[in-house]
């Protein structure tokens, strides 16, 4: 669960990391954008029903699709105090679902980039800027909701969206 | 203007090249130089200043020579990774255009199309020494049998590879938005509806043409950086215009000059070739092209200390007016403004996106540069310059 660890959302509430002290973790609000997959066999279950009632966690569905073969994918904005948030991870995994931090399914290849800018009035999050100084476009993966508008603003094809 | 009293010869200038003596500066560096000492002054001291670019540039392409293999073919009909060329020229001779798409791409029928590979990708991959499939098919001729061949080439293999582009490195351009309803895909890149975004090119301040408005020293002879090697400006480009509207400073505002390139494939790298697929409008290629301009007097030191506050293009619809050849300016804005990200336009705030890269511009005029100071690259002194007014 490392990789989810990351920045706090509240502004008033000193960033810790899960493995900090209990009491710390208890208050601290922590947003996360992740990726769940579906397969077949779990697709009918009412998981963020679970996640809302018994984790005590507010989501925001950023993305869902659903396959021909019924598998599937849905990318969601999972917001609760540290704790719950992890009980809440722990359930989805603990179901056989295959969970990730949406930061790990876009990447900008740099190999490809040529730094031209054209994602960038595109991109709502902002995960796609310009540096300044440099003039290099810049992604920033925990500012990104997986649109993928990107994608197709991108003439060389250096944004990867794996969701799937 | 007072006379000039700094006067340099192309041939003073290589001299100081030759010497390792040079004084060069990037068209950004320029800018510095003559805020801070005046034209006079920098025009003494600067001999040369460096330009760069990087955008997507159609008509761009390849004259090929594949070379013969036994027996002979008359290639009249010609592929390369079933991208077709045009095979009207000779015997083994093709011109590779960079906007053709692969045969059987789905184009636009599903709309918007993904344009994934087409001549601009062809010329990348042969640039990266990739194997390309290279298909022939003539109608035989009693010097030439054959009717088919088929086979693997990279373009080592090839007797010929000359980049050709017959019109590159627009002097300034437009700006793109869409007053329509919905999304448009079109080669200024998706353009959302009611004006959500607006699309521009150019490297500005870098830009070669936009640093010698009225192309006072870039003509067929000037060597370049063209695609990572050194090149040629061979002529005028196609739609070369230098009777439009301008700035006091001479810049153009809006589409104006134009340059037809050259250079030899074989010394170029992917790292400025670079194939681009536009959502919706189809493929093209990256060129990077970078211009020395000789400062051959204190007009010069002016010309290329130009700014991207004081260069301006037009705002042009491109879903109804540009289609139908009915362009009206819906305003005109700075690079300057540009650059910031968002725009101004009838009081709706616009988000604004470059289709060149600034980045890779400034790294072409950084490296133009070096090879000047190293003694490894002369001027080329125009034989003939480009129509001015
Ligand atoms: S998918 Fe692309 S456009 Fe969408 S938020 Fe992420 S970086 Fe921005
Ligand atoms: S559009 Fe593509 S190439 Fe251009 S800056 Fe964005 S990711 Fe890089």
């Amino acid at each position: 669960m490392k990789a989810l660890t990351k920045k706090n959302r509240s502004p008033n509430i000193a960033p810790t990391n899960s493995q900090g002290s209990e009491g710390m973790a208890e208050e601290q609000i922590v947003s996360r954008k992740i990726v769940i997959h579906y397969t077949a066999e779990n697709v009918d279950q009412p998981i963020i029903c679970q996640l809302v009632k018994t984790h005590d966690l507010i989501f925001n569905i950023l993305k869902a699709r659903i396959f021909p073969k019924r598998e599937g994918i849905i990318v969601l904005e999972l917001s609760g105090n540290q704790r719950n948030f992890d009980n809440g991870i722990r359930f989805l995994k603990d179901k056989g679902l295959k969970v990730e931090p949406l930061s790990k399914s876009v990447n900008q290849n740099s190999d490809k980039c040529v730094h031209c800018g054209a994602c960038t009035a595109f991109c709502p999050t902002d995960a796609l800027s310009f540096e300044p100084g440099t003039r290099k476009v810049v992604f920033d993966p925990e500012k990104c909701n997986g649109c993928e508008l990107c994608v197709s603003a991108c003439p060389v094809r250096a944004m990867e969206v794996n969701i799937f | 203007m007072k006379k000039s009293r700094v006067s340099k010869t192309y041939q003073e200038i290589n001299e100081k090249i030759r010497q390792g003596r040079a004084v060069v500066l990037t068209a950004e560096e320029m800018i510095d130089m003559v805020e801070r000492h005046g034209e006079a002054e920098a025009a003494r001291r600067v001999d040369v200043v460096t330009t760069g670019t990087f955008s997507p540039m159609c008509s761009s392409g390849a004259f090929l020579n594949f070379g013969h293999t036994s027996p002979k073919i008359r290639a009249s009909r010609v592929w390369l990774n079933d991208v077709p060329a045009y095979g009207g020229l000779a015997a083994v001779d093709c011109y590779l255009g960079a906007t053709e798409v692969a045969e059987g791409d789905p184009l636009n029928s599903v709309y918007p199309g993904e344009f994934n590979y087409g001549g601009g990708h062809v010329i990348e991959d042969l640039v990266a020494g990739n194997v390309v499939r290279l298909r022939l098919e003539g109608y035989g001729t009693d010097c030439y049998p054959a009717r088919k061949q088929e086979r693997n080439m990279t373009l080592s293999d090839m007797r010929d590879a000359i980049l050709f582009n017959p019109r590159n490195a627009y002097q300034n351009y437009s700006c793109a938005v869409n007053v329509s309803d919905k999304t448009i895909y079109t080669y200024m890149g998706m353009l959302r509806p009611r004006m959500a975004n607006a699309n521009y090119a150019t490297s500005g301040q870098l830009s070669p043409l936009l640093n010698d408005p009225y192309y006072r020293t870039i003509g067929l002879g000037t060597r370049i950086f063209l695609g990572g090697a050194q090149g040629y400006v061979a002529w005028q480009g196609t739609q070369h215009n230098p009777r439009v509207r301008r700035g006091e400073n001479g810049v153009p505002r809006e589409g104006a000059g134009t340059l037809a390139t050259i250079g030899n494939l074989k010394e170029m790298s992917p790292r400025w070739l670079v194939g681009a697929s536009m959502l919706g409008y189809g493929v093209s290629l990256y060129v990077g092209i970078g211009i020395p301009i000789p400062i051959l007097d204190e007009e010069m030191a002016r010309f290329t200390a130009v700014r991207d506050a004081d260069i301006y293009v037009q705002i042009y619809d491109y879903s109804m007016d540009y289609p139908k050849g009915d362009l009206k300016s819906l305003g005109e804005i700075s690079y300057g403004e540009l650059r910031t990200g968002e725009i101004v336009l009838n009081g709706k705030k616009v988000s604004a996106a470059p289709l060149s890269s600034y980045y890779k511009a400034r790294e072409i005029a950084m490296i133009l540069k070096e090879w000047i100071e190293q003694g490894a690259f002369l001027l080329g002194e125009p034989q003939h310059l480009l129509p001015s007014v």
